[in-house]
């Protein structure tokens, strides 16, 4: 009975979190380019205005991919909630953003192909470095679960500093936001004529919404585990991510994926490299 | 709870921004409505690059021959409830050039439309209450469909 109420909890208390964020987001970039900006809540009535909308598909299969994306992606974050296995929650959030992928892929326009081609790449700069993050707790605590954190002495981030540094990175991948909003563009709206989005009208975009603020407090939970015995510090944490993936998309243009590639190959995944090999070498158990 | 679901669509309208043989001076006035000093986007307003996931075509220019099946092409990708605002001269009625070979007139030739904002070119302000007085319209029409 218990468990029924804080899936319920989870399931709502998320996408408000998110959709406030989302808004903060719209507001403070607004505020920074010196302008009003939007209302806070303007990201739901985005929502309610797209719900209200017809749904135009261009193939049979789009929406059931979207759906595909919502629904694995809510589970990935409820059993992030429930402190599950944190590999098989990277599995299954991996295979919510491949249906987005398909999704693109399936609607045969060649500028949803082209996003959905570059999201490929992006999945293959950010993925490497969520498996050595999930590879080097591993060697701390001895278990895959979230739940085996509270027994160390110190908070995570203590033990692996580059590996954070190499995560702050990927979230700016992750958040789809300059310098790497490549798939669909964030700010302009317009290149590649959205992207991976272009064919989503109506009611399966205000899923796909609905499904980033969802993803938004996934990836903030993703930066919690860093403190996770310090309940004020891991929130620090995230909020400080945040704020760093919005300033950072609002004072750089956006970059190539060739770019991205190779910064991300050369340079972040060495420091996640080298911290693994500090663990290994000095035989560093955090029991 | 009640007047947030009865304002649906006017608090967010989504522009599609269209360009008929115009001169590019409406679609500058245009593209300056969203620039910090006018800031569109603190009324909800979003210049998408896609006529699917918009709610107001935004047409400057007139229509000739050309660009005939382009704008009702794109008109009809448009999801339902739309409406369509008219930029300037060229787009309400053929403007100067409505006595040309090439020209058909403006935009009311091809699409139906819910708004004309009227100059050469009008002023930025002009043009966000043009839209804004879309979005109220496009509000009336969603509550006609659903009664």
């Amino acid at each position: 009975m218990i468990y029924i109420l804080k899936i319920l909890l989870v399931m709502i208390l998320s996408p408000v979190a998110g959709c406030l964020l989302k808004g903060l987001d719209r507001k403070i970039t607004a505020r920074l380019q010196h302008r009003e900006g939007p209302p806070i809540l303007q990201p739901f009535y985005d929502f309610l205005k797209l719900i209200s909308k017809e749904n135009i598909a261009v193939s049979k299969y789009q929406n059931i991919f979207v759906l595909i994306y919502f629904m694995f992606a809510a589970a990935s974050l409820l059993m992030m909630f429930f402190q599950m296995d944190l590999l098989m929650i990277i599995c299954v959030f991996t295979i919510s953003n491949v249906a987005l992928i398909t999704a693109g892929m399936s609607t045969g326009s060649p500028y949803s192909k082209v996003g959905s081609e570059r999201e490929i790449i992006s999945m293959l700069c950010y993925e490497p470095v969520l498996v050595f993050f999930i590879v080097e707790m591993y060697m701390l605590t001895g278990s895959f679960r979230i739940s085996s954190i509270d027994h160390l002495d110190k908070p995570l981030i203590f033990y692996m500093p580059l590996a954070f540094l190499s995560m702050l990175y990927i979230m700016l991948i992750k958040f789809k936001k300059s310098p790497f909003d490549l798939s669909s563009s964030h700010h302009a709206h317009q290149e590649l004529v959205k992207g991976i989005m272009t064919e989503f009208s109506g009611p399966a975009l205000a899923v796909i919404e609905l499904t980033h603020w969802y993803e938004a407090i996934f990836l903030l939970g993703l930066m919690f585990i860093f403190a996770k015995q310090y309940t004020l510090l891991g929130l620090a944490i995230a909020a400080f991510t945040y704020i760093f993936a919005i300033i950072i998309d609002n004072i750089s243009a956006r970059l190539t994926w060739q770019w991205m590639l190779k910064f991300t190959w050369t340079v972040v995944i060495e420091l996640t490299i080298v911290n693994l090999l500090g663990i290994y070498f000095l035989n560093l158990k955090a029991l | 709870m009640a007047n947030i679901l009865s304002n649906v669509m006017s608090k967010s309208p989504w522009i599609v921004h269209v360009n008929c043989n115009s001169c590019n001076g409406c679609d500058i006035e245009l593209l300056a409505c969203l620039t910090p000093i006018y800031d569109a986007e603190r009324l909800g307003v979003l210049n998408v690059g896609t006529p699917k996931q918009a709610d107001i075509m935004v047409v400057t220019g007139s229509v000739n021959h050309k660009n005939i099946n382009m704008l009702k092409n794109i008109y009809e990708q448009m999801p339902s409830p739309k409406a369509v605002v008219a930029i300037g001269a060229c787009a309400s009625t053929g403007g100067v050039f409505h006595n040309c070979y090439n020209v058909i007139g403006g935009v009311d030739e091809v699409v139906p439309v819910d708004v004309y904002v009227p100059g050469c070119c009008p002023r930025p302000e002009a043009i966000l209450d043009g839209i804004m007085q879309a979005a109220d319209i496009l509000e009336k029409k969603r509550l006609d469909n659903k009664g």
